[in-house]
């Protein structure tokens, strides 16, 4: 179980980017998860939302894309999807697969943000 | 007119593990330029990481090879306290709750130690076979035991951590009578979660089946300073 020490890492870097974009308020992190990454997506969604409190992320979305692991099969000359990670053949021709081309991602790949600041003077005036 | 800002994306792509891996990255440069070879152990709790290793310290030292290790725990100094006995330079890291280990912590446990005259550096991760697959430690090879009381289908069961290793060793198979052990099952199962991987079956107890384990270590030891060399 380190998905909860993945979560802190993640809230730190939304964080730092929030800073770096002049203190914007993040509303949702968007992660690439693929099933060679050694996370689970159901823990790390638990993890996401108790290490967000007492964190200028409390109430934000985590937001997890799947993605299948994806091989090149050196028979066939062509990358396929893995039906299942319990057997790396070729979903095709059943030839062992060697070389993974996607699947290890564990990647934050956007964030959802609104710039607080500007809109509040926006209001007031 | 509405005053409400829509949330807006943008575009990050940064790896959650970023840290680590430049971490890792560092430290296997820093292996490099010292050229020592380095091996990760990584198996369930009780797979028998401590007893091969103890084995592989004392018969790599009688070859005349500098090798050192560094044992990874959750709470107890008992694994270094064994592994001296080989009379191998030991460092223990007690990670304390933290059920894998990260670059970070090897390379604090690293500080201060010279490893110049090195030939062979283990790292014993802590005994888990999910968390220790998602962190680069810098290692040159990543060795997977499962031992024969485990039985064949823990290499489905934890695919991940058998697909991001190098090289998988069969432990205690010097109980494998008394279990029924299904040896081609296992290398079966080993096989479809890693085509291609290398397999050994050593038993720590009687020694057998170690010094074919050795002797890859030791030629992949001596490729990889030859490579840096040349």
């Amino acid at each position: 179980m380190h998905e909860l020490s993945i979560a802190l890492s993640m809230i730190e870097m939304a964080t730092e980017e929030a800073v770096r974009r002049g203190g914007v308020q993040v509303k949702a992190i968007h992660l690439k998860l693929g099933p060679l990454s050694g996370v689970v997506k159901e823990a790390l969604l638990f993890s996401y939302e108790v290490a967000c409190e007492d964190t200028p992320l409390k109430g934000s979305q985590l937001v997890i894309e799947e993605v299948p692991v994806l091989i090149y099969c050196i028979a066939c000359r062509a990358e396929a999807i893995l039906p299942s990670i319990q057997r790396f053949c070729c979903p095709a021709c059943g030839t062992p697969a060697t070389e993974v081309l996607q699947g290890r991602e564990l990647e934050v790949v956007a964030l959802e943000i609104e710039e607080l600041e500007i809109e509040k003077l926006e209001i007031q005036a | 007119m509405s005053t409400q800002q829509q949330p807006r994306l943008v575009e990050v792509r940064q790896n959650v593990l970023k840290q680590n891996d430049l971490l890792a990255r560092n430290l296997r440069e820093r292996f490099r330029e010292a050229g020592v070879f380095v091996v990760s152990l990584v198996s369930s709790p009780g797979a028998g990481k401590t007893a091969l290793l103890e084995r592989m310290l004392t018969q790599l030292r009688q070859e005349e090879c500098a090798v050192a290790a560094l044992v990874g725990d959750l709470a107890t100094e008992a694994d270094a306290a064994r592994l001296a006995r080989s009379l191998a330079p030991v460092r223990q890291i007690t990670t304390g709750t933290v059920c894998h280990l990260e670059a970070a912590m090897v390379e604090r446990a690293l500080e201060g130690w010279n490893l110049d005259g090195l030939d062979l550096l283990f790292i014993e991760n802590v005994g888990n076979l999910v968390c220790p697959s998602s962190y680069d430690l810098g290692e040159n090879l990543r060795m997977v035991l499962l031992s024969v009381t485990e039985g064949e289908d823990k290499p489905l069961k934890y695919p991940t951590i058998f697909n991001t290793a190098d090289v998988a060793v069969i432990t205690k198979t010097d109980l494998s009578a008394a279990v029924e052990f299904d040896a081609a099952a296992a290398h079966a199962n080993i096989q479809l979660v890693r085509p291609g991987m290398r397999v050994f079956e050593v038993s720590a107890k009687t020694g057998e089946g170690v010094d074919e384990l050795l002797r890859l270590l030791c030629s992949r030891s001596a490729e990889s300073v030859k490579a840096v060399s040349g």
